[in-house]
């Protein structure tokens, strides 16, 4: 249940990349030596442990089980598409994968809201109460709060929103903020104090002054938390296993339990069926590389 | 708005009134106390009271925690479940601080293709856990899994087995599917974490006449220290809340014959698949347990690594 979660992330800015290439050992001869040709063999070795069966998953999807039986590492002769189809409509993929954007889109959506209005007063307050619900939040990011599944059950229970995806939208809305507010404060808390005085002078009032003045300086932000809120909630398998029962509203990590027990021995369904979970990530990773790779390594370059 | 209250405010250092604020943290304070504090209050006390079904009797104090230690099947599923998260603890730290250190090393003395290298090692991290431990399942399939199937072609066929079939590998093969998941941060954490040591630390140490393992040793992996004790303190929580992984891999009942029970699993079994009449106050007493263990164990690292990092500069 790990999720991205980095544990002190974002001091300086989010949308900053990563440095590189900072620290060259300024001794080093130009040109190919055997100790390179050693370093570049380890990493290509371990780049193709890495990422090989991500790609026998994709190359795998296309073709068929037959073949997959006589070698599983072939290439696909032709991109055969009847394994997408098979797992999209017969294996209720469509469902499951709507239903999953639902869910992701409109939780981050909620925590990313919500976290906005709260980091923005944490950054612009100075009472103790504030300090206190700040510190309530953060301790959200070390907690283990998953196992509360029970109360949450009865709660949800209680208000007839078992198997309904909002439940899964308020409580992963929730879950997000302790991460949101914590990337999001700390960046409110670099805008200048002068703004606000300024946006005060002109006659703005607290909420007009958040929304033009703070909001589009803190896009950036925004951006890494979308991101890195995004993938845990896309991925989770804990809260809909338990609080999802029915069928049409699985999203895609508890349809995939099912489907695996039900597809057991036809093995292109079941590749076709993990690349479909797998695609909006990828797209989302080749979008916002930038802000995964630096939002990931933020903390270590204060 | 009227100038005085301007001056006022900047005077006190606060922009935004006490009450403007709380119109701000509300929707926040809101959410978060609806379903994430009142569950986590509520499931501690869970565990101190006897449950018929799920009507709750009487205080039973301690009942529900005696029961985890004295009576079957907890009393021996519990110690086992236990020790394969701490398996999983140390399997996933020496992976990540041998191979994802190497790598992390390897790719800061790299020139071209960084970039590259670090979408590819983190590439699985990103994938869902229940997706990656299917994915293993598949390629590790006595049927026609493409490990087995590799290994034969090199001439290693004898080492070729049901490698999630037998009781005495399935544990390793969930420890390495999860190092192999979460390789990619430290790989980047690390690389930023040595981005960051200032070339002149090298130089001084090679023109003191340090051999490149001894500056390894004595400059750079000191100055690693805070980066390592993140590291830890992320692999310590994710080990213990393990779930989907060992899911994917032995099902919920962590088979074959519990060899990849995690104790997530345990509390999920006891609390919604036992039917059993008390499954309320043992899950609870299972989850609150947990709980206390992460929360506390994570708190310590999070000080020690502190205390180390306050003696390092």
């Amino acid at each position: 249940m790990v999720s991205i979660t980095p544990v002190r992330p974002v001091k300086t800015t989010a949308a900053e990349p990563a440095p590189r290439n900072a620290g060259h050992s300024p001794r080093r001869r130009a040109g190919f030596s055997l100790k390179d040709g050693a370093a570049s063999t380890l990493l290509w070795v371990y780049a193709l442990i890495s990422v090989a069966p991500l790609l026998l998953m994709v190359t795998n999807s296309f073709r068929t089980t037959q073949q997959m039986a006589s070698n599983p590492l072939a290439l696909p002769s032709a991109l055969n598409f009847s394994s997408y189809q098979k797992a999209w409509v017969t294996a209720s993929f469509e469902t499951y994968f709507v239903n999953s954007m639902v869910v992701t889109i409109a939780s981050v959506a909620l925590s990313s809201a919500v976290s906005l209005l709260a980091a923005y007063a944490f950054a612009r307050t100075k009472s103790k109460l504030f300090g206190a619900i700040e510190a309530l939040f953060l301790s959200g990011l070390m907690l283990p709060v998953y196992l509360a599944i029970l109360p949450l059950f009865f709660l949800l229970d209680s208000l007839g929103m078992i198997s309904n995806l909002w439940s899964l939208v308020l409580v992963y809305g929730a879950l997000g903020i302790p991460f949101s507010t914590f990337v999001l404060a700390s960046f409110f808390r670099q805008l200048p104090v002068e703004l606000d005085e300024a946006a005060l002078l002109d006659g703005a009032g607290p909420f007009t002054t958040f929304y033009r003045v703070h909001l589009p300086l803190v896009r950036p932000a925004i951006a890494t938390v979308v991101v890195f809120r995004f993938v845990p909630v896309w991925n989770d398998f804990f809260y809909p296993l338990i609080l999802i029962r029915n069928q049409d509203a699985y999203t895609l990590p508890v349809g995939i339990t099912r489907f695996f027990g039900e597809y057991q021995t036809d093995w292109a369904t079941l590749f076709a069926g993990l690349t479909l979970a797998t695609i909006p990530l990828v797209v989302l990773f080749l979008l916002a590389t930038r802000h995964i790779v630096s939002g990931l390594t933020a903390g270590m370059s204060k | 708005m009227s100038v005085s209250t301007a001056r006022r405010r900047r005077s006190t250092g606060i922009t935004l009134p006490t009450r403007t604020g709380m119109v701000f943290i509300l929707p926040a304070l809101l959410l978060f106390g609806v379903f994430v504090l009142y569950p986590l209050i509520t499931a501690l006390s869970y565990s101190l009271f006897s449950w018929t079904g799920i009507v709750r009797g009487p205080f039973s104090v301690f009942e529900n925690y005696v029961t985890l230690f004295t009576t079957l099947p907890f009393r021996e599923q519990l110690p086992t479940a236990f020790l394969h998260n701490v398996l999983l603890f140390l399997g996933a730290m020496l992976f990540q601080n041998t191979v994802g250190l190497g790598l992390a090393v390897l790719l800061h003395r790299l020139r071209r293709f960084k970039r590259f290298f670090q979408t590819v090692f983190t590439l699985p991290y990103l994938v869902s856990p229940l997706v990656v431990g299917y994915l293993w399942s598949l390629m590790l399939s006595p049927l026609f899994g493409p490990v087995n199937y590799v290994l034969k072609a090199i001439g290693l066929g004898a080492l070729a087995q049901p490698w999630l079939g037998n009781p005495a590998t399935a544990i390793w093969v969930v420890v390495f599917v999860t190092a192999w998941q979460w390789v990619g941060f430290p790989v980047l954490l690390y690389g930023a974490a040595l981005g960051g040591i200032p070339d002149e630390i090298e130089e001084a140490a090679s023109l003191d006449g340090a051999s490149s393992w001894q500056r390894f040793r004595d400059v750079t992996f000191p100055l690693l220290t805070p980066a390592i004790g993140t590291v830890s303190v992320l692999t310590f929580i994710g080990a213990m809340e393990a779930f989907a992984i060992p899911y994917a891999l032995g099902g919920s009942q962590g088979s074959p014959a519990g060899a990849t029970d995690v104790l997530s699993l345990l509390f999920y079994r006891t609390a919604f698949e036992s039917g059993a009449s008390n499954a309320i106050g043992t899950s609870s007493a299972i989850a609150t347990l947990l709980f206390l263990f992460i929360f506390g164990v994570a708190i310590l690292m999070t000080w020690l690594m502190r205390r180390a990092e306050r003696r390092l500069y």
